[in-house]
């Protein structure tokens, strides 16, 4: 992904370069993808991804391999029937003592290895900070092209991967293609994809590689590791309901109505990414792009403008309803029901008919019951 | 003690705006900005650099105009400002700015003295990748911390570093050996409010400029569009929805009557919504 975005240019130039690979280079095929282990379980983005690979190696006519790295044989080969389950055709196995804990020397030693030996033309991790941290460092020591977190992957016509992603501080879309360089890396944002079925009793291969490294080749060591507390974090990305404000609220005190109407609702809260400039909301409520990527049944937006930064965050959500002053705003190309109105005005109103409604059947519920 | 710190210049993207009709971006009049999450690098160089003493170098690559925030950072409190300056270095993608950085960064070892610390902010707001941090690491082979909240302890003497570092569901405390790359996670500290003696120096002092050439920069072929193995195909806005969205109506209407539209509109559609919502509140 070019660091500087490049403004739109008119075809021509390396972007319409013919894409005919050298010929060591065609020795790559298949799409692996990096499942995060940790802690005794496989990172949802993980099958997220395998789900998406299943589509491309489906167009690729190729298999579809997920690469699992840690200590516990045992952990791991449960971890590889579960990959099997979510599509995973094969499962390339490093078991060492030295990966019992995320560090990205062995890590990325291990995955370069294994690239090396296997060569898949498509490699994809999830954007985590575990993901992030472990893709720049393969990519660069691979010298090959890598796409942050990603919103859409295709394959085109010459079997080259299409990452496509927000740019210009996600007030556009960029598709980007790596030329005459493998593997084609991308990462993808959790909850982005949606979660592919499982099927129970899918088997696949496995491949187990042996990594020729000793802890004392290892110049980072893990002290410890705490584990948050703070539950909201998780729940804000796994809730059915989400109620967002955004620089249309006007004030502070004024979000406290978006607070409001998620708790009558019995959801969680968040904002656009301005307000966590602001300070009005903490990081970890921020929806978009650059924050958390939601997908709950039901996604109200109050004075959210829709910039395509925040759209990405928001799009797998089942129903979107927005409220905004601006009949132009972008959130109503993307939203199933919008409402142009003042959101500081209507949510306190909204918030009362959804608590009546609510309660209303609450009464009647004990009256049919007595 | 030597840290660099490297920064970029980005359009405050707050204040981006898009073109309705031709979809292009609208630059004109955008203010340019240190990107926000370098100034959490910048302030964490500086307080180290209080407490154990040394220099703190700032290093950018961009246009002439980057010059702007390196004399910023200079007005925060910074000893130095290099500016790596040159038209072979435009349209690079992460790997090619990286190959360009990391060889800026000997450069910078060699003219003055090798750094212990090189930082970054976590990624930048234009780009958004988080690439570039680790990549230098790789390329210069520094120890590489990411997502780092905060520096427990730090031996310059015996070379050792131990840092608190944001992964998924918690914090991992790391302790390793110098050289190391540390981006830094935001929220880390708060930029400090510089002197006034430090605003006077920065206006006054010298940024050097280094073009490919004066950075010795081996290869031209591995920078900037050439050195750039991802292309960007095509730049567009995304496509509404098929379906329209279903305007509420308002007009000389009641709130209430429009918020009693809203909540059926949403029911209506996903009556799932409203039994889930009904069965919560038997439940009290």
């Amino acid at each position: 992904m070019s660091d500087t975005p490049t403004p739109p240019r008119a075809p021509g130039g390396r972007a319409a370069m013919k894409k005919e690979l050298p010929e060591h280079l065609k020795a790559y095929r298949g799409v692996w993808v990096f499942i995060e282990y940790e802690h005794g379980h496989i990172h949802p983005v993980s099958l997220e991804l395998l789900g998406e690979g299943r589509k491309l190696v489906d167009k690729l006519k190729v298999d579809l391999a997920g690469v699992l790295m840690g200590a516990s044989q045992d952990d791991l080969l449960r971890a590889a029937a579960e990959c099997f389950e979510f599509g995973a055709d094969v499962v390339y196995l490093v078991v060492d003592p030295v990966l019992a804990h995320y560090r990205n020397e062995p890590f990325t030693k291990a995955m370069t290895d294994l690239v090396n030996i296997h060569k898949p033309e498509i490699l994809l991790l999830g954007a985590t900070t575990l993901g992030r941290d472990l893709a720049g460092s393969v990519a660069t020591t691979l010298l090959t092209g890598l796409t942050a977190d990603t919103t859409e992957l295709a394959i085109d016509d010459e079997r080259s991967l299409a990452a496509t992603r927000p740019t210009f501080g996600g007030s556009l879309l960029c598709t980007i293609h790596t030329l005459n360089y493998r593997p084609q890396m991308a990462t993808v944002r959790p909850r982005v994809m949606a979660m592919p079925a499982r099927q129970p009793g899918r088997l696949g291969r496995l491949v187990e590689h042996p990594l020729h490294l000793v802890e004392d080749d290892i110049i980072t060591k893990v002290l410890q590791f705490i584990p948050d507390r703070d539950s909201h974090k998780a729940q804000l990305a796994f809730a059915d309901i989400v109620v967002a404000g955004g620089l249309g609220l006007k004030s502070m005190e004024n979000f406290q109505l978006v607070k409001r109407l998620a708790e009558v609702l019995g959801g969680e809260y968040g904002g656009s990414r301005p307000l966590a400039q602001k300070g009005w909301i903490t990081a970890e409520r921020q929806i978009g792009q650059t924050g958390k990527t939601i997908r709950p049944k039901l996604y109200i937006a109050a004075g959210i403008s829709g910039a395509i930064q925040h759209r990405v965050g928001v799009e797998g959500a089942d129903l979107i309803v927005a409220i905004n002053t601006d009949p132009n705003a972008p959130i109503f190309d993307f939203a199933h029901v919008g409402i142009v109105a003042d959101a500081v005005e209507l949510l306190p109103v909204l918030t009362e008919a959804f608590r009546q409604r609510l309660s209303l059947h609450y009464v009647s519920g004990n009256c049919v019951a007595s | 003690m030597h840290i660099v710190v490297c920064i970029k210049q980005v359009p405050d993207s707050a204040q981006i705006r898009v073109h309705p009709v031709t979809n292009t971006i609208m630059r004109q009049g955008v203010p340019s900005i240190i990107n926000p999450y370098d100034l959490f690098a910048l302030e964490e160089a500086l307080r180290l650099r209080d407490k154990v003493g040394g220099q703190v170098t700032v290093l950018t690559m961009g246009p002439p105009m980057a010059e702007d925030s390196l004399r910023k950072a200079l007005a925060y409190g910074a000893d130095r400002a290099v500016l790596l300056t040159d038209r072979h270095f435009a349209g690079s993608d992460t790997l090619a700015t990286t190959y360009a950085l990391a060889n800026a960064i000997k450069k910078v070892s060699e003219t003055w003295r090798p750094p212990e610390i090189v930082f970054t902010g976590k990624q930048t707001i234009d780009g958004d990748t988080a690439q570039v941090g680790p990549g230098i690491a790789k390329r210069l082979n520094l120890n590489q911390l990411t997502y780092v909240s905060r520096i427990a302890s730090f031996d310059r003497v015996a070379g050792g570093i131990t840092v608190e570092r944001r992964a998924e569901g918690g914090v991992q405390v790391l302790a390793t050996r110098l050289p190391v790359l540390i981006t830094m996670l935001e929220d880390s500290n708060e930029i400090r409010r510089g002197t006034m003696a430090d605003a006077l120096r920065a206006a006054r002092a010298e940024v050097v400029k280094w073009s490919a050439q004066d950075a010795d920069i081996p290869e031209l072929a591995l920078c900037g569009l050439r050195g750039s193995p991802t292309v960007v195909k095509k730049v567009f806005a995304p496509p509404a929805r098929a379906e329209k969205a279903q305007q509420i109506p308002v007009t000389d209407r009641s709130w209430a009557d429009m918020a009693a539209d809203v909540m059926q509109a949403i029911f209506t559609r996903r009556p799932g919504i409203e039994s889930d919502l009904l069965q919560r509140a038997e439940g009290y």
